[in-house]
């Protein structure tokens, strides 16, 4: 079991009236942290209801620790937990008796751990459902999660909704899982703070492609912004890998996804600043870069 | 536990250099004595809320560097020419030759060829 990818998604397509996901390939290893980052609309919340069996895509295949999707989904299913924020628990009811629930479903109900992700949450088991606030809702969606103990976890923007310290609390708990190098999370966010900080994997995912997906420490080596100050008269030579230049005077700024000593010395002496790029900026230039690319 | 070590959002440097300037200040001021263990990737990881790869990287770089020694198994430990980590150091020079051996033996290198491509990546390590 331990040798299974806990999530391979192989050139999986959904079509729908008015978006299309396509030629989607995707693979976690165990003990990793995957996340998941796109624009509003680009197909991220589409990719996890994939994954889990919610909806069957329309060609691809889709193996979940080592399972069939959709077809042995209920196998699946049973060492996954999904959160998402459209969840919702029964209005009515505590968070005690949701807790209950859970573990009349899951033998692998993890009692004592749920306790204590009640205290550090700052929740309470008498309250009902209707009464919490939102922050309180997301994190009771993910303490039910967390506490059956899944090998992998799904979370779709786990932290959207949350303030700062709830957040940090939140994050806390996922690193906490990955201690044991035999359980993972795949997880999809706007917050690219967050992302940067804790994946290993990033996957860009744009209008329902993947952009790209990569080790994190590479996505972030590769990718610089270059200062270049031209005397009167000279022009910059041609050089490979650059992905946006913008030239006002005799001032240029080149965004290359691919930097090396090489092409620092291709630009040759007229080179006044090279920056380190954060996820956000690497993001936003990946995308823009792509779409033009596309002819989009 | 290791919450003396600080990663900030501002600092232009990336995330695994900063833990690895940190981790290498403290064994230079001596308050992580040779020999002593490190915490697990994993520990670390999530300790300081960072990805696993991130803490793998900062370890790869130490290690590499000679201020911290990694043995398969047994964890990572500030490195010590003399002590405890120098004996890990050597046997982890013997691992690397023994595997090295083999591979020579596969690409059918004469002992005096092996030994020669030795002395060539001596000289490139003395170049840089």
């Amino acid at each position: 079991m331990t040798n299974h990818k806990h999530l391979s998604m192989r050139g999986v397509r959904k079509n729908y009236r008015f978006f299309t996901l396509d030629d989607l390939t995707l693979e976690l290893e165990p003990g990793q942290v995957m996340g998941f980052v796109g624009p509003n609309g680009a197909g991220k919340s589409t990719t996890l209801r994939l994954a889990i069996g919610l909806i069957a895509p329309d060609a691809g295949e889709i193996r979940v620790l080592g399972h069939d999707i959709p077809k042995n989904q209920a196998a699946a299913k049973r060492d996954v937990g999904f959160v998402s924020a459209e969840m919702r628990l029964f209005p009515h009811a505590t968070l005690g008796w949701h807790m209950d629930f859970m573990k009349s479903i899951y033998p692998e109900w993890d009692g004592g751990y749920a306790a204590t992700l009640v205290k550090r949450f700052n929740l309470r088991t008498e309250q009902n459902a209707r009464s919490l606030s939102l922050g309180e809702h997301v994190k009771a969606t993910l303490l039910l999660a967390l506490a059956r103990r899944p090998k992998l976890l799904i979370l779709d923007e786990p932290t959207t909704g949350l303030d700062p310290v709830a957040r940090h609390e939140v994050i806390s708990e996922f690193m906490d899982v990955l201690r044991d190098e035999s359980r993972s999370i795949l997880f999809s966010s706007h917050n690219t703070v967050d992302v940067e900080r804790i994946s290993d994997t990033i996957a860009f995912i744009d209008r329902g492609r993947i952009v790209e997906c990569s080790n994190k420490e590479d996505f972030l080596d590769r990718w610089r912004r270059i200062q270049v100050q031209l005397p009167p008269g000279t022009a910059l030579p041609d050089l490979p890998n650059i992905v946006h230049r913008q030239i006002d005077g005799h001032f240029v700024t080149l965004t290359t996804n691919q930097f090396s000593e090489g092409l620092q010395a291709l630009i040759g002496p007229h080179v006044t600043g090279i920056q380190r790029m954060n996820l956000e900026e690497i993001f936003v230039a990946n995308v823009m870069h792509h779409r033009e690319a596309r002819g989009q | 536990m290791y919450s003396g070590i600080n990663i900030s959002q501002t600092d232009a440097r990336p995330m695994y250099l900063q833990i690895l300037e940190q981790i290498r200040a403290r064994v230079a001021a001596g308050d992580w004595p040779p020999g002593k263990e490190l915490p697990s990737i994993r520990a670390l990881a999530a300790a300081l809320n960072v990805s696993v790869i991130t803490i793998k990287r900062a370890y790869l770089d130490l290690e590499s560097e000679g201020v911290i020694v990694t043995r398969h198994g047994k964890g990572s430990f500030v490195a010590d020419v003399n002590g405890l980590a120098g004996e890990l150091t050597e046997a982890k020079l013997d691992e690397h030759l023994n595997e090295a051996a083999a591979l020579g033996r596969q690409l059918g290198l004469s002992e005096d060829e092996l030994a020669a491509r030795l002395r060539r990546a001596q000289r490139n390590l003395e170049k840089k």
